[in-house]
């Protein structure tokens, strides 16, 4: 057997057409320009899809795009949008620093909504609007903590797959939700809406939305604070690194999993929050959209790093809108912004690949090339 | 013997259920037993559905005289095809270009999930065809064509032989499956690429193709439940978000099953039953949605226990979900 095996391997000793090595040092403005490459192909093949399947222009479907997320009356319709997917996409970054798998957000979100919906749907009348507010924040948030930490304490204690838990427990808050629709509403509409609801989180300075999008933007700059410069951001890094490394140096690794995760959840349970209270007022399965979904993605492209997930989310949502606005004027589907979407993610997630390995073609190799790759320092990634 | 025909109308109806459950269960299976978890699965399965539908819609509206196997060949051929090429886009992010899977594949279930939509919604209009919605009877009649005794042979016809050939189709490949996971050769290397890549290259397996050839059969397989939920199950009529959440299910699935093809056949049956339960259950309407929780209860009970007593046959493959470098180390 070892001799046939070591014979075959002599046959196919073939020089391959290139090889890759792990790239040492990456400068800023080399990753920027890798993606903003990444980004520009995605785009354009987008136009060509869009271009071959409507038979418009492309410049006119540009401009199509463009008005639909920022034509008129529509911008802080936007804003809000940007606000609500970065605010569940900061909600799932502290688990995915500590590579906790956490594609729960979904139902996280969904749960908070609920508990939100709850104490408007029960209290609505009975109280004063600050206290309600309040009320309707604590319920989100706790119902948010609640569904994030159960599959958190598995993990911890038992080490749980939490990437298939926490995406169960999305199916058990969607179906939770078609209970109390069932419950609560007794025409069978399938909406719980503000007749039942009540007005909910009332307009800031009598703009719609600004509460929740000046709550997100406080919730950025304080997330990346907590990351990059406590000792909590510190301790959920190096969990994510290396548990035996965390170990070692004396940090409780099952309190941190758990510590994360309640917060995860928490930001999930806000989102759920100014999404029922200060948006939609109503309650259905399908209030979240996928955004839970998105978020990772979102996450992950802006590098778990809040401010670049800004950019982000505002070009999902740009280019989401601006596809909805192209699917209604040419009367095709709506589903068509999902499939825009999926381009720019594949090519975006492709693009990694370049900044973190370098291609050599091997008729260019030389010796000291070689020499450097073997030099090169392991870092511990996906490990 | 009321009773017996209602029990075996029931087994029936769960059957058709948790058939495309099972195509998506054992599809999934093979691919994570090569250590790719492959979150795509959801959107494969709408692809493949769509891309049977595009197949027979162009057959059906083509003018030619309608053959039936042919038009069941069209729409099984397109269908395999479709969840071919999505898969291959997962494969290449994952397995070449080493991306990090969960990512690649929400966002391959998101592409999915819109193509099938999309189309599905704007076929009609993209093709400038005359008729008012995609309703494939004929392929679907062929797709639902049963043995002809079936009928003849009262509950014992109705719970074995009612059905159209992929519900066996499904139950062939779950056997085939378990069976070269288990006993062959190939199997065993496909098992040491998920459990350990560097173990399995230094014995020299060739990861990558088994990763590759893995992930894509079982994106095939995974598709096929697309195609039977759409041309047998829906008998050729196409809606939006019609298959729902199905193809977590089939994820959910997997789990339930401990990565065994062969248990998938009756999780996925046991699914299905509990999919269609409050039919049969003397409840209110408000309690459907706690009846329909069920599966996904279920399975995080079966994902805890699993994971608490700690068997290792019963658990995850160990690199899955993991990338693999061979100069990483």
């Amino acid at each position: 057997m070892e001799q046939t095996r070591s014979v075959r391997t002599e046959k196919k000793r073939s020089e391959p057409l290139f090889h890759i090595t792990k790239r040492s040092t990456v400068t800023l403005a080399q990753a920027i320009l890798i993606r903003a490459i990444a980004i520009l192909a995605a785009l354009l093949l987008c136009a060509l899809v869009t271009v071959v399947l409507t038979g418009d222009n492309p410049i006119s479907v540009f401009i199509t795009v463009y008005k639909g997320a920022f034509g008129t009356g529509r911008t802080l319709v936007t804003i809000h949008d940007i606000a609500i997917l970065l605010c569940v996409s900061l909600a799932v970054t502290p688990a995915f620093r500590m590579r906790f798998w956490n594609i729960g957000a979904e139902g996280q979100t969904l749960i908070g909504g609920l508990a939100t919906a709850l104490v408007m749907f029960f209290l609505h009348d009975t109280m004063p609007t600050l206290p309600l507010v309040l009320l309707m924040l604590a319920a989100g948030i706790a119902a948010g903590m609640l569904w994030g930490v159960i599959p958190a304490f598995f993990k911890a204690h038992w080490n749980t797959n939490e990437t298939l838990f926490t995406l169960m427990m999305n199916y058990v808050a969607i179906q939770l939700i078609e209970y109390f629709l069932k419950i609560g509403d007794k025409s069978g509409s399938n909406v719980v809406g503000p007749a039942l609801l009540g007005e909910g989180i009332p307009n800031l300075f009598g703009v719609q939305y600004l509460f929740n999008i000046l709550v997100v933007a406080l919730l950025t700059v304080v997330l990346y604070v907590y990351l990059n410069y406590s000792k909590h951001g510190y301790e959920i890094q190096v969990v994510g690194e290396s548990e035996n490394t965390a170990r070692y140096i004396g940090i409780d690794v099952k309190k941190v999993i758990i510590r994360t995760m309640l917060l995860s959840g928490a930001i999930c349970g806000l989102a759920g929050f100014l999404i029922v209270g200060g948006a939609s007022h109503s309650i259905n399965a399908s209030i979240v959209g996928g955004r839970g979904f998105t978020a990772i993605m979102v996450s992950w492209l802006g590098k778990f790093n809040p401010i670049t997930m800004i950019l982000t989310t505002l070009l999902l949502v740009f280019l989401g809108r601006g596809a909805d606005e192209i699917s209604t004027q040419f009367g095709l589907n709506s589903s068509f912004s999902n499939i825009l979407t999926g381009i720019i993610l594949f090519f975006i997630i492709g693009c990694e690949f370049f900044i973190r390995y370098q291609v050599h073609f091997n008729h260019s190799r030389r010796k000291d090339e070689r020499t450097k790759a073997k030099e090169t320092p392991n870092t511990t990634e996906d490990a | 013997m009321e009773w017996i025909t209602v029990i075996a109308a029931f087994l029936q109806r769960a059957i058709l259920q948790g058939t495309p459950l099972l195509f998506g269960a054992t599809g999934e299976i093979i691919t994570e037993k090569s250590g790719n978890l492959n979150l795509g699965i959801p959107g494969i399965m709408y692809v493949g559905a769509i891309s049977g539908v595009i197949g027979s819609f162009v057959y059906e509206n083509s003018g030619a005289d309608f053959i039936p196997i042919v038009g069941v060949l069209v729409a099984f051929v397109s269908s395999l095809i479709g969840s071919l090429l999505v898969t291959l886009i997962y494969c290449f992010l994952t397995i070449s270009l080493r991306a990090n899977q969960n990512v690649t594949g929400l966002a391959l279930t998101t592409f999915g999930t819109g193509l099938g939509n999309f189309f599905g919604g704007s076929l009609i209009k993209i093709t400038k065809s005359s008729v008012p919605f995609i309703a494939l009877t004929d392929t679907g009649k062929a797709f639902k064509t049963a043995l002809p005794f079936a009928k003849s042979l009262g509950w014992v016809g109705t719970l074995f032989f009612s059905y159209g050939f992929l519900v066996y189709l499904a139950v062939i490949l779950a056997i085939v499956a378990a069976f070269v996971l288990k006993r062959t050769r190939v199997g065993l290397h496909l098992r040491a690429v998920g459990e350990n890549p560097a173990t399995a290259d230094a014995a020299g397996i060739n990861v990558t193709k088994y990763k590759y050839f893995a992930t894509c059969i079982g994106g095939m397989i995974a598709g096929l439940g697309g195609l039977f939920f759409i041309m047998d199950y829906s008998m050729g009529i196409w809606s939006n978000n019609g298959f729902g959440d199905r193809g977590w299910l089939a994820i959910a699935i997997v789990i339930f099953a401990m990565w065994k093809p062969d248990l998938s056949i009756f999780a996925s049956y046991l699914f299905g039953g509990l999919y269609i339960l409050y039919n049969y259950l003397n409840t209110s309407m408000q309690m459907i949605p706690i009846i329909q929780m069920l599966p996904y209860v279920v399975t995080i009970l079966a994902l805890i226990l699993i994971s608490v007593r700690k068997k290792r046959e019963n658990q995850p493959p160990a690199a899955l979900g993991l990338s693999y470098f061979r100069e990483e180390r």
